[in-house]
Protein backbone atom coordinates (compact mmCIF):
# COMPACT_ATOMS: atom_id res chain seq x y z
CA UNK A 1 0.00 0.00 0.00
CA UNK A 2 1.44 3.33 -1.22
CA UNK A 3 1.45 6.82 0.96
CA UNK A 4 -1.77 8.01 -1.29
CA UNK A 5 -3.69 4.61 -0.43
CA UNK A 6 -2.88 4.40 3.26
CA UNK A 7 -4.23 7.70 3.84
CA UNK A 8 -7.76 6.91 1.82
CA UNK A 9 -7.59 3.56 3.69
CA UNK A 10 -7.60 5.47 6.78
CA UNK A 11 -10.58 7.63 5.36
CA UNK A 12 -12.34 4.67 4.98
CA UNK A 13 -11.94 2.80 8.19
CA UNK A 14 -13.11 6.37 9.53
CA UNK A 15 -16.69 5.88 7.85
CA UNK A 16 -15.42 8.90 5.89
CA UNK A 17 -18.00 8.45 2.54
CA UNK A 18 -17.93 11.17 0.98
CA UNK A 19 -15.06 13.10 -0.41
CA UNK A 20 -14.77 16.49 -2.63
CA UNK A 21 -11.35 17.03 -4.34
CA UNK A 22 -10.55 20.38 -6.16
CA UNK A 23 -7.27 19.59 -8.49
CA UNK A 24 -3.57 19.21 -7.11
CA UNK A 25 -0.74 18.17 -8.89
CA UNK A 26 0.83 16.92 -5.75
CA UNK A 27 -2.58 15.28 -4.13
CA UNK A 28 -3.26 13.57 -7.65
CA UNK A 29 -2.13 10.22 -6.60
CA UNK A 30 -4.33 10.82 -3.55
CA UNK A 31 -7.12 11.67 -5.45
CA UNK A 32 -7.05 8.59 -7.95
CA UNK A 33 -7.23 6.26 -4.76
CA UNK A 34 -10.04 8.31 -3.75
CA UNK A 35 -11.79 7.63 -7.47
CA UNK A 36 -10.91 3.88 -6.94
CA UNK A 37 -11.86 3.28 -3.70
CA UNK A 38 -15.31 1.09 -3.32
CA UNK A 39 -16.56 2.86 -0.10
CA UNK A 40 -16.16 6.35 -1.16
CA UNK A 41 -18.55 8.70 -3.04
CA UNK A 42 -15.78 10.63 -4.95
CA UNK A 43 -16.98 14.02 -6.21
CA UNK A 44 -15.06 16.45 -7.32
CA UNK A 45 -15.75 20.30 -6.82
CA UNK A 46 -15.15 23.08 -9.48
CA UNK A 47 -13.85 25.57 -6.43
CA UNK A 48 -13.74 24.59 -2.86
CA UNK A 49 -16.47 26.51 -1.15
CA UNK A 50 -18.36 24.27 -3.50
CA UNK A 51 -17.22 21.29 -2.25
CA UNK A 52 -17.65 22.80 1.61
CA UNK A 53 -21.01 23.10 0.99
CA UNK A 54 -21.47 19.47 -0.76
CA UNK A 55 -19.08 18.36 2.54
CA UNK A 56 -21.67 20.06 4.61
CA UNK A 57 -25.02 18.51 3.04
CA UNK A 58 -23.36 14.93 2.81
CA UNK A 59 -22.63 15.32 6.64
CA UNK A 60 -26.23 16.00 7.11
CA UNK A 61 -27.48 13.08 5.35
CA UNK A 62 -25.69 10.84 7.51
CA UNK A 63 -22.33 10.50 5.34
CA UNK A 64 -19.23 11.57 7.02
CA UNK A 65 -17.69 13.62 4.23
CA UNK A 66 -13.98 15.22 3.50
CA UNK A 67 -11.93 17.62 1.39
CA UNK A 68 -9.09 17.93 -0.46
CA UNK A 69 -7.26 20.81 -1.82
CA UNK A 70 -4.36 23.28 -1.99
CA UNK A 71 -3.48 25.85 0.82
CA UNK A 72 -4.42 28.83 -1.39
CA UNK A 73 -8.01 27.42 -1.15
CA UNK A 74 -7.45 28.43 2.49
CA UNK A 75 -7.77 31.86 1.09
CA UNK A 76 -11.07 31.33 -1.12
CA UNK A 77 -13.15 29.76 1.97
CA UNK A 78 -12.42 31.50 5.08
CA UNK A 79 -15.93 32.88 4.84
CA UNK A 80 -17.98 29.18 4.60
CA UNK A 81 -15.25 27.42 6.73
CA UNK A 82 -16.74 30.36 9.93
CA UNK A 83 -20.11 30.96 8.94
CA UNK A 84 -21.16 27.63 7.19
CA UNK A 85 -18.69 24.42 8.87
CA UNK A 86 -17.74 26.26 12.20
CA UNK A 87 -21.22 28.06 12.38
CA UNK A 88 -22.99 25.00 12.11
CA UNK A 89 -20.24 22.60 14.29
CA UNK A 90 -20.08 20.60 10.96
CA UNK A 91 -16.64 18.20 11.17
CA UNK A 92 -14.72 18.19 8.17
CA UNK A 93 -11.22 16.62 8.11
CA UNK A 94 -9.28 19.03 5.14
CA UNK A 95 -6.15 17.15 3.39
CA UNK A 96 -4.35 20.34 1.63
CA UNK A 97 -1.55 19.88 -0.19
CA UNK A 98 0.93 22.80 1.43
CA UNK A 99 2.35 24.53 -1.69
CA UNK A 100 4.97 27.06 -1.37
CA UNK A 101 7.19 25.32 1.36
CA UNK A 102 10.69 23.74 0.66
CA UNK A 103 11.64 22.39 -3.03
CA UNK A 104 8.56 24.69 -4.55
CA UNK A 105 9.52 24.96 -7.97
CA UNK A 106 7.06 27.93 -8.56
CA UNK A 107 7.69 31.13 -6.80
CA UNK A 108 4.12 32.24 -6.62
CA UNK A 109 3.26 29.14 -4.15
CA UNK A 110 5.26 30.66 -1.54
CA UNK A 111 3.26 33.98 -1.13
CA UNK A 112 0.41 31.99 -0.15
CA UNK A 113 2.61 29.62 1.36
CA UNK A 114 3.20 32.51 4.42
CA UNK A 115 0.20 32.83 5.34
CA UNK A 116 -1.48 29.38 5.30
CA UNK A 117 -0.75 28.81 9.24
CA UNK A 118 -1.50 32.25 10.40
CA UNK A 119 -4.86 32.46 8.57
CA UNK A 120 -5.66 28.76 9.88
CA UNK A 121 -4.27 30.06 13.24
CA UNK A 122 -6.27 32.95 13.36
CA UNK A 123 -9.49 30.97 12.46
CA UNK A 124 -8.89 28.50 15.68
CA UNK A 125 -8.85 25.40 12.77
CA UNK A 126 -6.47 22.81 14.58
CA UNK A 127 -3.92 21.99 11.79
CA UNK A 128 -1.32 19.09 11.04
CA UNK A 129 1.69 19.86 9.43
CA UNK A 130 3.06 15.91 7.33
CA UNK A 131 6.69 16.82 6.99
CA UNK A 132 7.98 12.83 6.70
CA UNK A 133 6.34 10.14 5.95
CA UNK A 134 5.98 8.90 9.58
CA UNK A 135 4.08 12.01 9.84
CA UNK A 136 1.01 10.07 8.38
CA UNK A 137 1.44 7.46 11.03
CA UNK A 138 -1.27 9.83 12.98
CA UNK A 139 -3.70 10.15 10.30
CA UNK A 140 -5.95 7.96 11.39
CA UNK A 141 -6.15 9.69 15.54
CA UNK A 142 -6.41 13.22 13.55
CA UNK A 143 -9.75 11.83 11.89
CA UNK A 144 -11.10 10.62 14.90
CA UNK A 145 -10.05 14.12 17.07
CA UNK A 146 -11.92 15.81 13.91
CA UNK A 147 -15.37 13.66 14.31
CA UNK A 148 -14.88 13.76 17.97
CA UNK A 149 -15.12 17.82 18.13
CA UNK A 150 -16.62 18.62 15.39
CA UNK A 151 -14.59 21.08 13.89
CA UNK A 152 -12.90 21.41 10.63
CA UNK A 153 -9.59 20.28 11.06
CA UNK A 154 -6.33 20.80 8.18
CA UNK A 155 -3.66 18.49 7.59
CA UNK A 156 -1.76 20.23 5.30
CA UNK A 157 0.76 17.85 3.61
CA UNK A 158 4.32 19.33 1.66
CA UNK A 159 6.12 18.67 -1.08
CA UNK A 160 9.21 16.86 0.92
CA UNK A 161 6.35 14.25 2.49
CA UNK A 162 5.09 13.73 -0.76
CA UNK A 163 8.81 13.48 -1.85
CA UNK A 164 9.93 16.35 -3.84
CA UNK A 165 7.79 17.99 -6.90
CA UNK A 166 8.92 15.83 -9.70
CA UNK A 167 12.55 17.36 -9.65
CA UNK B 1 -45.94 37.18 -7.83
CA UNK B 2 -43.05 37.80 -6.05
CA UNK B 3 -40.89 35.14 -3.84
CA UNK B 4 -42.53 35.47 -0.42
CA UNK B 5 -46.36 34.84 -2.33
CA UNK B 6 -44.18 31.89 -4.25
CA UNK B 7 -43.15 30.43 -1.22
CA UNK B 8 -46.76 31.08 0.49
CA UNK B 9 -48.25 29.39 -3.06
CA UNK B 10 -45.74 26.17 -2.11
CA UNK B 11 -45.74 25.64 1.25
CA UNK B 12 -47.95 22.93 1.13
CA UNK B 13 -45.86 20.99 -1.05
CA UNK B 14 -42.81 21.59 0.48
CA UNK B 15 -44.42 20.07 3.71
CA UNK B 16 -42.65 17.32 5.08
CA UNK B 17 -40.06 17.91 2.53
CA UNK B 18 -36.16 18.34 3.44
CA UNK B 19 -35.92 21.99 2.03
CA UNK B 20 -32.49 23.58 1.89
CA UNK B 21 -32.69 27.12 1.94
CA UNK B 22 -30.96 30.17 0.56
CA UNK B 23 -29.27 33.01 2.69
CA UNK B 24 -31.10 36.31 3.88
CA UNK B 25 -34.19 37.48 3.28
CA UNK B 26 -35.64 33.94 1.13
CA UNK B 27 -34.68 32.04 4.65
CA UNK B 28 -36.35 35.19 7.12
CA UNK B 29 -39.51 34.42 4.35
CA UNK B 30 -39.81 30.41 4.84
CA UNK B 31 -39.15 30.39 8.31
CA UNK B 32 -42.14 32.65 8.78
CA UNK B 33 -44.28 31.09 6.26
CA UNK B 34 -43.82 27.73 6.89
CA UNK B 35 -41.39 26.68 9.58
CA UNK B 36 -40.36 22.68 10.34
CA UNK B 37 -37.60 20.72 11.17
CA UNK B 38 -37.13 19.42 7.48
CA UNK B 39 -35.79 22.95 6.66
CA UNK B 40 -32.60 24.05 6.99
CA UNK B 41 -32.04 27.72 6.77
CA UNK B 42 -28.54 29.28 5.97
CA UNK B 43 -27.27 31.61 8.05
CA UNK B 44 -24.43 32.57 6.24
CA UNK B 45 -22.33 31.52 2.91
CA UNK B 46 -23.65 33.14 0.22
CA UNK B 47 -24.32 30.27 -2.75
CA UNK B 48 -24.06 27.38 -1.33
CA UNK B 49 -27.96 26.01 -1.06
CA UNK B 50 -27.63 23.67 -4.06
CA UNK B 51 -24.47 22.61 -3.09
CA UNK B 52 -25.55 21.88 0.26
CA UNK B 53 -28.60 20.08 -1.61
CA UNK B 54 -26.86 18.17 -3.70
CA UNK B 55 -24.41 16.87 -1.16
CA UNK B 56 -27.40 16.00 1.32
CA UNK B 57 -29.53 14.53 -1.60
CA UNK B 58 -26.03 12.13 -2.36
CA UNK B 59 -26.10 10.72 1.00
CA UNK B 60 -29.48 9.22 1.06
CA UNK B 61 -32.57 8.84 -0.86
CA UNK B 62 -35.22 11.26 0.34
CA UNK B 63 -36.15 14.20 -1.91
CA UNK B 64 -34.31 17.19 -1.48
CA UNK B 65 -35.68 20.61 -2.66
CA UNK B 66 -32.48 23.00 -2.56
CA UNK B 67 -34.72 26.68 -2.56
CA UNK B 68 -32.05 28.94 -4.16
CA UNK B 69 -32.05 32.49 -5.92
CA UNK B 70 -30.77 34.03 -9.26
CA UNK B 71 -28.29 36.15 -7.60
CA UNK B 72 -27.11 33.38 -5.30
CA UNK B 73 -26.80 30.58 -8.45
CA UNK B 74 -24.86 32.95 -10.47
CA UNK B 75 -22.17 33.81 -7.32
CA UNK B 76 -21.74 29.78 -7.26
CA UNK B 77 -22.27 29.55 -11.05
CA UNK B 78 -19.83 26.43 -10.89
CA UNK B 79 -22.59 23.91 -9.34
CA UNK B 80 -24.69 23.80 -12.05
CA UNK B 81 -21.89 21.75 -13.55
CA UNK B 82 -21.55 19.75 -10.35
CA UNK B 83 -25.15 19.07 -10.60
CA UNK B 84 -25.28 18.40 -14.18
CA UNK B 85 -22.31 15.31 -13.75
CA UNK B 86 -23.34 14.11 -10.42
CA UNK B 87 -26.98 13.18 -11.05
CA UNK B 88 -29.17 12.32 -7.65
CA UNK B 89 -32.34 11.38 -8.89
CA UNK B 90 -33.85 12.82 -5.47
CA UNK B 91 -32.69 16.32 -6.10
CA UNK B 92 -34.59 19.17 -7.04
CA UNK B 93 -33.23 22.64 -7.23
CA UNK B 94 -35.69 25.71 -7.41
CA UNK B 95 -34.35 28.40 -8.45
CA UNK B 96 -36.75 31.79 -7.65
CA UNK B 97 -35.20 34.37 -10.17
CA UNK B 98 -36.42 37.80 -9.50
CA UNK B 99 -33.69 39.28 -11.27
CA UNK B 100 -32.36 41.24 -8.22
CA UNK B 101 -30.45 40.97 -5.58
CA UNK B 102 -33.27 40.78 -2.85
CA UNK B 103 -31.64 40.91 0.75
CA UNK B 104 -29.40 43.39 -0.21
CA UNK B 105 -31.18 46.10 -1.51
CA UNK B 106 -33.02 45.13 -4.99
CA UNK B 107 -29.83 45.53 -7.01
CA UNK B 108 -30.38 43.79 -10.80
CA UNK B 109 -28.75 40.60 -11.50
CA UNK B 110 -27.49 39.90 -14.79
CA UNK B 111 -29.90 36.70 -14.94
CA UNK B 112 -32.47 40.04 -15.05
CA UNK B 113 -30.61 41.16 -18.11
CA UNK B 114 -29.22 39.11 -21.01
CA UNK B 115 -27.94 36.16 -18.50
CA UNK B 116 -31.02 33.23 -19.16
CA UNK B 117 -29.77 30.44 -16.31
CA UNK B 118 -32.35 28.17 -17.74
CA UNK B 119 -29.67 27.98 -20.76
CA UNK B 120 -26.68 27.94 -18.98
CA UNK B 121 -28.27 24.91 -16.65
CA UNK B 122 -28.64 23.20 -20.03
CA UNK B 123 -25.38 24.42 -21.26
CA UNK B 124 -24.04 22.95 -18.19
CA UNK B 125 -25.47 19.60 -19.06
CA UNK B 126 -28.21 19.27 -16.40
CA UNK B 127 -31.38 17.63 -17.87
CA UNK B 128 -34.97 18.24 -16.89
CA UNK B 129 -34.54 21.78 -17.55
CA UNK B 130 -37.83 23.63 -16.69
CA UNK B 131 -38.91 27.68 -17.00
CA UNK B 132 -42.10 28.28 -15.41
CA UNK B 133 -44.04 31.40 -14.73
CA UNK B 134 -44.40 32.24 -11.24
CA UNK B 135 -48.01 31.18 -10.58
CA UNK B 136 -47.46 27.94 -11.89
CA UNK B 137 -44.30 26.68 -9.37
CA UNK B 138 -46.70 24.49 -7.66
CA UNK B 139 -47.59 22.34 -10.34
CA UNK B 140 -44.41 22.45 -11.55
CA UNK B 141 -42.62 21.37 -8.58
CA UNK B 142 -44.99 18.90 -7.67
CA UNK B 143 -44.61 17.16 -10.92
CA UNK B 144 -40.99 17.25 -10.56
CA UNK B 145 -41.23 15.66 -7.26
CA UNK B 146 -43.65 13.30 -8.87
CA UNK B 147 -41.41 12.37 -11.47
CA UNK B 148 -38.52 11.39 -9.69
CA UNK B 149 -35.60 12.58 -11.23
CA UNK B 150 -33.37 15.20 -11.01
CA UNK B 151 -34.65 19.05 -11.81
CA UNK B 152 -34.04 22.02 -12.52
CA UNK B 153 -36.86 24.54 -12.32
CA UNK B 154 -36.41 28.33 -12.70
CA UNK B 155 -39.78 30.65 -11.56
CA UNK B 156 -39.36 34.04 -12.58
CA UNK B 157 -41.11 36.07 -10.82
CA UNK B 158 -41.42 39.61 -9.77
CA UNK B 159 -38.44 41.82 -7.71
CA UNK B 160 -39.51 42.05 -4.20
CA UNK B 161 -39.25 41.14 -0.29
CA UNK B 162 -41.77 40.27 2.49
CA UNK B 163 -40.76 42.12 5.83
CA UNK B 164 -40.37 38.87 8.17
CA UNK B 165 -38.01 38.80 11.68
CA UNK B 166 -34.46 37.57 11.08
CA UNK B 167 -34.01 34.06 12.10
CA UNK B 168 -32.64 34.05 15.73
CA UNK B 169 -32.49 30.21 15.98
CA UNK B 170 -29.09 28.86 17.03
CA UNK B 171 -27.39 27.42 13.71
CA UNK B 172 -26.61 24.37 15.76
CA UNK B 173 -30.30 23.46 16.61
CA UNK B 174 -31.28 24.08 13.27
CA UNK B 175 -28.78 21.21 12.23
CA UNK B 176 -29.70 19.24 14.99
CA UNK B 177 -33.07 19.18 14.21
CA UNK B 178 -33.03 19.30 10.18
CA UNK B 179 -30.46 15.91 10.85
CA UNK B 180 -33.61 14.35 12.85
CA UNK B 181 -35.71 15.80 9.97
CA UNK B 182 -33.65 13.81 8.11
CA UNK B 183 -32.82 10.49 9.93
CA UNK B 184 -36.85 10.08 10.52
Amino acid sequence: MNISEKLVADFAANDVGFITTVPCKQLAGVIDAVEAHPDIRHIPANKEDEGMGLCAGAFMGGTRSAIIMQNTAIGVTINTLVTLIQYYRIPLPMLISYRGELREPVACQAEMAVHTKALLAQLNIPTYHFHKLSDADEFDAILKYTFMCNKPVAILTDASFWGGYGE
Amino acid sequence: MIRSEILKHIAPILDGQLAVCNIGIPSQELHAIHDQASNFYMLGTMGLASSIGLGLALAQPKTVIAIDGDGSVLTNLGTLPTIANNVANNFILLIIDNGSYGSTGDQPTYAGMKTKLEDVARACGCENVIACAAEDTGTTLQAAIDSGKQTVIVCKCESGNAKMPVITMDPVTIRDRFMGAVKA
